[in-house]
């Protein structure tokens, strides 16, 4: 097809640890207000990166900066090494997939088609070849095999997340950006969606994630980096960041963190002493 | 909304781009059922008028001038065929399918079903260049001036629609309605000026625009309209996985790889070029582009690899078989083709508003 079939370069192969994203010093501006503030991250081939704080901390505009979506008014993202505003479109869609935070659709396209859009950035290339056997893939994992020739303006909100997401795995990158992945999901399907990010990070992909539920932050991700007021407060292994008295000043809520009896991860709750008994 | 069969690729294809075979199947039958409808009504309407001519003289002489058999026909059905009613109906085929390729383009690019180049005011936008060239008896470009000047103000008219109806990436469909309620009453005060300013032959040709009519057919206004619809009509389907894109949004699609900046300056382009092509020679003819689109996503799916160039043929399908209507129905007298679309064409637009609002849950 006319303007996708120009020159371009195909992803490099990828070494677990390889650092595939990094920002440098990178801070937002949104109409005049700094809403990122000089932060400095990276995703690693293999590794799941949460990006956890209160609303209003600036995960989604740093999410948006790190994408290429949002420009940074100082510092730099790279991707592969290279900023990403001189990467193409199309270069940069054959590297990085984002999960908006809604999923949105103009016209009533079936889930099933929904899904192959995924596949647009490989078309003409090597590897649209496996096109069919990604579609389906994706479509097993999100559990969305049955929606296939359903309208996608026909689903609930929880559906329609699954199948954006199962859109985004289908378009097959080694970095993955998900924007609050969980927040329209029930209880299984929550840890269905992190549970893949596991899977997808033990293949080599570098998974970014941005989410609000701490336990699963610490359940299933090997660091988390905590924004506050748009700067990075902290970021490490849950084990060394998830630390009662941090997360207490940066939510403004009294929290305890405790190990779970078994399985050791951490478990954050609200103190709740209110001192009245239900039932 | 269309909800069809499981939709099952066999393996040995190649390629997910193709859409689900049942509706491939379905956008097939659809064309073929459009390209004949369109042969059948084209020669329907070349024998039908004053002068009655055989459906077997009309295939003969065809025959005769493509030089493969058949013969010439007499001087006077000859040059009625020729030098009437076949400018005719090309013209119709010409403005048809660049209205109904500029609707489909048009709602792809704003995500919205309501889009149309009349009823947001490009149309008149159009048509205020075009009076203004007649008005003012320009003549900067020969044959092509009239048209040139539509798309001139066409494309001006497009992009103040545009940028001014857009808000966050998104266009709400009351804003867009209202910001073409602005720009029809600024294009119809604009023409009302021209009218002020303009000799008694020159205000019979401005009266023809503002009711749209294809009585004024000939060859030279084909070609006058010719190059601009065949650039638009060409460029428009190679946009038209992006458009499917689109529909995710301006960031979706820009994380799939679409520069989306880029493709929406060419679509604008497109746009203006199709309206003001069929503007031009046949005024304002509403509804076209919005009814088509939505009648054949209704048929085959939403997917703008069939839906733009087949809103192209079902466009010149409808105004073929509109237009033989228009100057059949109350013969000898003849309708004005864009008072009969509109006849049509609004009841429609009233039940698509309708049916918008109750998905939406209101407007506010």
């Amino acid at each position: 097809m006319i303007g996708w079939s120009k020159r371009r370069r195909l992803p490099e192969p990828v070494v677990h640890g390889d650092v595939l994203l990094e920002a440098f010093g990178v801070t937002v501006e949104l109409s005049g207000k700094t809403v990122v503030d000089d932060v400095h991250v990276d995703a690693r081939a293999g590794e799941v990166l949460a990006l956890v704080g209160p609303n209003g901390a600036g995960k989604s505009t740093l999410l948006s900066a790190l994408s290429g979506d949002a420009v940074p008014s100082k510092g730099s993202v790279e991707v592969r090494g290279r900023s990403v505003s001189a990467w193409s479109a199309l270069e940069l869609a054959m590297r990085r997939a984002v999960l908006p935070q809604a999923a949105t659709l103009s016209f009533p396209f079936v889930v099933a088609d929904v899904v192959a859009m995924g596949r647009a950035p490989w078309s003409g290339t090597p590897r649209d070849e496996n096109d069919e056997a990604h579609i389906d893939e994706a479509m097993r994992r999100c559990e969305v095999e049955e929606f296939g020739p359903r309208s996608f303006q026909a689903l609930s909100g929880g559906e329609r997340a699954r199948v954006a997401l199962a859109r985004v795995l289908a378009q097959d990158t080694d970095i993955l950006m998900l924007d609050e992945p969980t927040a329209a999901m029930d209880l299984r399907h929550q840890e269905l969606v992190l549970r893949l990010c596991r899977e997808k990070a033990s293949a080599g992909v570098a998974v970014i994630v941005v989410l609000h539920d701490l336990g699963l932050a610490a359940a299933y991700c090997d660091r988390v980096a905590i924004l506050h007021h748009g700067r990075l407060e902290a970021c490490g292994a849950p084990a060394a960041v998830f630390e009662a008295d941090l997360l207490s000043r940066v939510y403004r809520q009294d929290v305890e963190v405790f190990p779970h009896p078994h399985t050791e991860d951490l478990i954050v709750l609200p103190r709740r002493d209110h001192g009245f008994k239900l039932g | 909304m269309t909800v069809t069969a499981p939709a099952r690729r066999p393996r040995s294809t190649p390629s997910a781009s193709e859409p689900p075979r049942v509706r491939m199947g379905r956008a097939a039958l659809l064309t073929v059922v459009m390209f004949v409808g369109l042969a059948v009504i084209g020669m329907i309407s070349a024998g039908h008028g004053a002068y009655g001519i055989p459906m077997g003289d009309i295939v003969a002489s065809f025959l005769n001038r493509l030089g493969v058999g058949g013969h010439a026909l007499e001087r006077v059905p000859e040059s009625v065929l020729w030098d009437i009613r076949f400018p005719r109906v090309v013209l119709a085929i010409v403005v048809g399918a660049c209205l109904g390729c500029a609707g489909a383009v048009m709602q792809g690019v704003f995500g919205n079903p309501l889009a149309e180049p009349g009823v947001i005011g490009i149309s008149s936008g159009a048509a205020v260049g075009a009076v203004c060239a007649i008005a003012l008896g320009v003549n900067l470009f020969g044959n092509w001036t009239v048209t040139v000047f539509a798309f001139i103000s066409g494309l001006i008219t497009v992009l103040v629609v545009y940028s001014l109806s857009r808000q966050g990436g998104r266009t709400e469909v009351i804003t867009l309605i209202l910001t073409g309620i602005a720009v029809n009453a600024f294009g119809g005060a604009a023409i009302g000026l021209f009218i002020f300013v303009a000799d008694n032959s020159e205000l019979t040709a401005i009266t023809f625009w503002q009711m749209g009519s294809l009585a004024q057919a000939s060859w030279q206004k084909v070609m006058a309209v010719l190059p601009f619809a065949l650039a638009g009509l060409i460029i428009a389907p190679m946009y038209a996985r992006r458009l499917d894109l689109l529909s995710l949004g301006e960031r979706p699609a820009r994380h799939l790889g679409v520069d989306v900046e880029r493709m929406r300056v060419v679509l604008i382009l497109v746009v203006a070029v199709l309206t003001a092509a069929a503007v031009a020679v046949s005024g304002i003819i509403g509804f076209i582009g919005l009814v088509i689109p939505h009648l054949l996503r209704m048929a085959a799916g939403p997917g703008h690899r069939f839906l733009v160039p087949g809103s192209a043929l079902g466009g010149a399908l409808i105004l073929t078989a509109a237009d033989f209507t228009a100057r059949t129905i109350a013969a000898p007298a003849e309708l004005p083709l864009g008072v009969l679309t509109a006849l049509v064409g609004s009841p429609f637009f009233f039940w698509l508003l309708r049916r918008t609002r109750r998905k939406q849950g209101g407007w506010a």
